[in-house]
């Protein structure tokens, strides 16, 4: 049975398209088949980030719209079979996406997929709400910083409210992917520590990915950070998560990027 | 800096969390009425006009949040030319 996972997170700048491929290529590394859908429309960036820019001749919203059939839309990544891209118009704004369109090429995707990610663009608005509509599980992808959490609450106020499975009485499953995490400077009281956010935000955590070099020299040459340098420590954390999302029992840790590699176990877990 | 400020950094962490908490208590119990200010204005405003011209800039919504107390304060002005009484509501 399909899943249809969103990305998404309020804030931009916060991690959705790199946390989207991150956990995307880990799923696909483990066997899973796995379709990433750039929902921002008007400025796409998972085609960038996956290094898949080169290769997109239609998009959702020519799937939406009837131009091009959807097995002609989708684009399979060069490293990993099972790994597949839809992208978004670069050329068109957000309103051209229908309710009913994103609906059908939603049911279609789950139709030959394992896992359907839906990579939110920033903002509430009707891109990022037609990006949770139909999402069995959401990631909640968090810095911890001020604006980023006050935006992540109101974004777990949509998905309570907002997604299909929510009007019809069940709830999505929430969990919380905390980025750019540096375990030293929260130590030191400069950064909201990971209990904090648990406390404040109270959705459990699926993974802590720590600031990390790695993640840019990935995006600079156009792969997940996981198949880019899978010992990085940002590639250990989002496999982790990744595994936690598939439902396996992963021991929370905060992988680092030191020379002598240790993991810092981390007991707790939000309710 | 002082020596101290030098020698012990203060911890902001702990700042950002309670002003965090603060803030989304409130915003959460507004949760689906999200421009309760914007609201309390129109309604305000209606009531008033049925009895006074007033002209729309001259009423003041406005909210201070407090951590156990939150004061809400509406000033509207009333011309006296229209010869009606001048009242200020708070």
């Amino acid at each position: 049975m399909a899943k249809v996972l969103v990305v998404t997170s309020g804030k931009g700048g916060v991690g959705k398209t790199t946390s989207t491929a991150g956990l995307g290529a880990a799923l696909a590394q483990s066997g899973q088949t796995v379709v990433v859908v750039d929902f921002d429309v008007g400025l796409r960036n998972l085609d960038l980030v996956l290094g898949a820019e080169r290769r997109v001749v239609f998009d959702l919203v020519n799937v939406i719209q009837g131009v091009a059939k959807l097995p002609q839309a989708l684009i399979r990544d060069k490293r990993l079979d099972t790994l597949w891209l839809l992208p978004a118009s670069q050329t068109r704004d957000k309103d051209a996406l229908t309710s009913n369109g994103v609906a059908r090429v939603i049911a279609e995707l789950k139709q030959k997929f394992d896992w359907v990610i839906c990579d939110s663009p920033a903002g509430i608005e009707r891109g990022a709400t037609l990006a949770m509509r139909h999402a069995d599980a959401a990631v909640i992808v968090t810095n911890p910083e001020v604006s980023s959490v006050r935006d992540s609450d109101r974004i777990i106020g949509l998905l309570d409210a907002k997604t299909e499975k929510a009007e019809k009485g069940g709830r999505v499953d929430k969990h919380l992917l905390i980025t750019r995490f540096d375990a030293a400077r929260a130590a030191r009281g400069e950064m909201l520590n990971i209990d904090d956010v648990l406390e404040i935000l109270s959705v459990p955590l699926v993974g802590i990915v720590p600031e990390s070099e790695e993640v840019l020299r990935a995006s600079n040459v156009g792969s997940p950070v996981t198949l880019c340098n899978p010992a990085s420590a940002a590639a250990r954390a989002y496999c982790d998560a990744a595994r936690r999302l598939a439902g396996e029992n992963v021991p929370m840790t905060i992988p680092t990027d030191k020379k002598r590699l240790f993991t810092k176990l981390f007991g707790r877990r939000a309710a | 800096m002082s020596l101290l400020a030098w020698i012990k950094p203060r911890a902001s962490a702990p700042v950002a969390r309670d002003r965090l908490k603060v803030l989304l208590a409130y915003e959460r119990t507004f949760r689906g009425q999200p421009d309760l200010i914007g609201i309390l204005r129109e309604e305000i405003m209606a009531v008033i006009c049925r009895h006074v011209a007033v002209p729309p800039d001259k009423v003041q919504v406005r909210m201070d949040r407090g951590q156990t107390v939150s004061t809400l304060a509406i000033d509207i002005e009333i011309p006296t030319s229209h010869g009606t009484l001048a009242a200020t509501g708070s």
